[in-house]
């Protein structure tokens, strides 16, 4: 049975489709057959971030409105085996989507795949709630800062009330916590809020804290899912976090401020 | 596949019940706006009932179950109805349900509750609710109300979230949104919190903002009371 996961927010810019393309690359080079659901609709941003723009013909709209079929909609990526991405439409908006619809395309893609990842669009309105209905698991992904913890804060209370999970009262969504442009410097000088600090607002379990690196912008601006880049600090964090996500423990990394070797600091780091 | 479920079982539900000595449609209409008026929220489609007095004669009651889906409530049905008053709320698709101990699954032919008569291993009885008890942490932009009880919250009340009852509240947790106890004019109604740093407290109308809370019991456990018509906070 495949694994529904939404990865969340409320707060638009926080990193859910950089979080999405990261983890479904993760999951498909663990081997797992993975598709990425853009549930953007009205504002792709998905086909970017994986580098696929150029490729999208048809849409996640097309296919709910029988316009084309999954298989000619899926776009499947160039570097990973077992890696296909879903696009949203760009020319319509929100409402294109309708529960049935999605419903119909979830279970088809069920049939196929081990893994299928919801990236979410911000707010908590209809498209968010659609994107989260019928999951199985949730990334809620946090900024440090006060306000996304409070987004996200209310997008918890949403996986438990208004999934379909929650409306057929079976076992609730699984909730992981996920922290990016986590910058340990910042958080030493009391400029940003701590992993404990987050942890002890919202209360669910850390799958991963990845730290603020150069190396996520280069990852998007090129189109490169950042777990690609598996020197950079970022791309290890989110290899840890998958690796989470499939029941392994992992200690945590990139918490403390990395103190300079004697090399770095005669030739700069 | 396994078989589909079906089974019937007797349970208690807290409905309101609306005492009026006035039960003409302009009458009640007057009322029942009044009353969604101080709190618009609460009451959307809240299940209630009638209760009757034998005096009260030839009762529109088709014309009032109009009148409540008009207002977004669900009139479930009357009770203490004279056998007259019975026929005719029958006759208006409503249930009859009867008050007390003695109360024996009603004869109502539309409830379901007529259907387990036979069994009666659980015999139906109406027990005053008195606390209603979350397990979870209530998250940003949930509301709870505890209508005619008191509150007792396991996890923390995120900010943004609010907590109310007619009763006292009790949170295990941290109190970060807003709390508000004695919510029908209960003056001697208290919040108790394991840390507080709640964005309002409120006890019977009177209130105070996270400002006025800074001090000595914040990011404390504290008692959060009524005295001499100002709030007072104490040690929990």
């Amino acid at each position: 049975m495949a694994k529904i996961i939404v990865v969340t927010s409320g707060k638009g810019g926080v990193g859910k489709t950089t979080s999405s393309a990261a983890i479904g690359t993760g999951l498909a080079l663990s081997g797992h057959k993975t598709v990425i659901v853009d549930f953007d609709i009205g504002l792709r941003n998905l086909d970017l971030i994986m580098g696929c723009e150029r490729r999208v013909v048809y849409d996640f709209v097309n296919v709910i409105n029988g316009e084309a079929n999954l298989k000619q909609t899926l776009i499947k990526d160039k570097r990973v085996d077992n890696l296909f991405i879903l696009p949203a439409s760009q020319t319509r908006d929100k409402d294109a989507l309708t529960k049935e619809g999605v419903e119909k395309v979830l279970n088809e893609l069920a049939k196929d795949f081990e893994f299928i990842i919801c990236d979410s669009p911000a707010g908590i309105e209809a498209g968010a709630m659609m994107a989260l209905y019928f999951a199985d698991e949730a990334v809620v992904v946090t900024n440090p800062e006060v306000s996304s913890v409070r987004d996200s804060d209310r997008i918890l209370g949403m996986l438990s009330s208004k999934s379909r999970r929650a409306e057929r009262g079976e076992d609730a969504i699984k909730e992981h916590l996920l922290l990016t442009r986590y910058n340990p410097e910042r958080v030493a000088k009391g400029e940003m809020l701590s992993v404990e600090d987050v942890q002890e607002i919202l209360a669910i379990p850390l799958i991963g804290v990845i730290p603020e690196s150069q190396a996520v912008l280069n990852a998007s601006n090129s189109g490169q899912p950042v777990t690609l880049d598996q020197d950079s600090d970022a791309g290890q964090a989110y290899l840890d976090t998958v690796s989470r996500l499939l029941g392994n423990t992992v200690d945590f990394r990139f918490l403390t401020v990395e103190k300079k070797g004697l090399l770095k600091r005669i030739f700069g780091g | 596949m396994s078989e589909p479920f079906f089974e019937l079982k007797g349970s208690l539900f807290p409905l309101s019940v609306i005492h009026s000595s006035d039960l003409t449609l302009a009458g009640l209409q007057t009322a029942l706006e009044k009353k969604l008026g101080q709190a618009p929220g609460f009451f959307h489609q809240a299940a209630m009932v009638i209760q009757l007095a034998p005096e009260q004669q030839n009762i529109d009651f088709a014309g009032i179950k109009q009148l409540f889906t008009a207002l977004k409530l669900v009139l479930v049905g009357v009770t203490n109805a004279s056998p007259e008053q019975k026929q005719q709320a029958q006759a208006a698709g409503l249930a009859v349900l009867r008050l007390g101990q003695d109360a024996k699954p009603t004869s109502s032919a539309s409830t379901a509750a007529e259907k387990q008569n036979d069994s009666a291993a659980t015999p139906v009885q109406q027990v005053p609710m008195h606390t209603k008890v979350v397990e979870q942490n209530i998250r940003s932009g949930q509301q709870i109300y505890a209508k005619g009880a008191d509150l007792i919250v396991r996890g923390a009340v995120g900010a943004g979230a609010e907590v109310i009852a007619d009763g006292h509240i009790h949170i295990y947790g941290t109190l970060r949104g807003k709390a508000i106890a004695g919510a029908a004019g209960d003056t001697s109604k208290r919040i108790f919190c394991h840390n507080l740093q709640a964005e309002l407290v409120s006890i019977a109308g009177h209130y105070w903002l996270s400002d006025s809370l800074q001090g000595d019991f914040w990011n404390k456990a504290a008692c959060i009371r009524m005295q001499d018509d100002s709030i007072v906070i104490g040690e929990l």
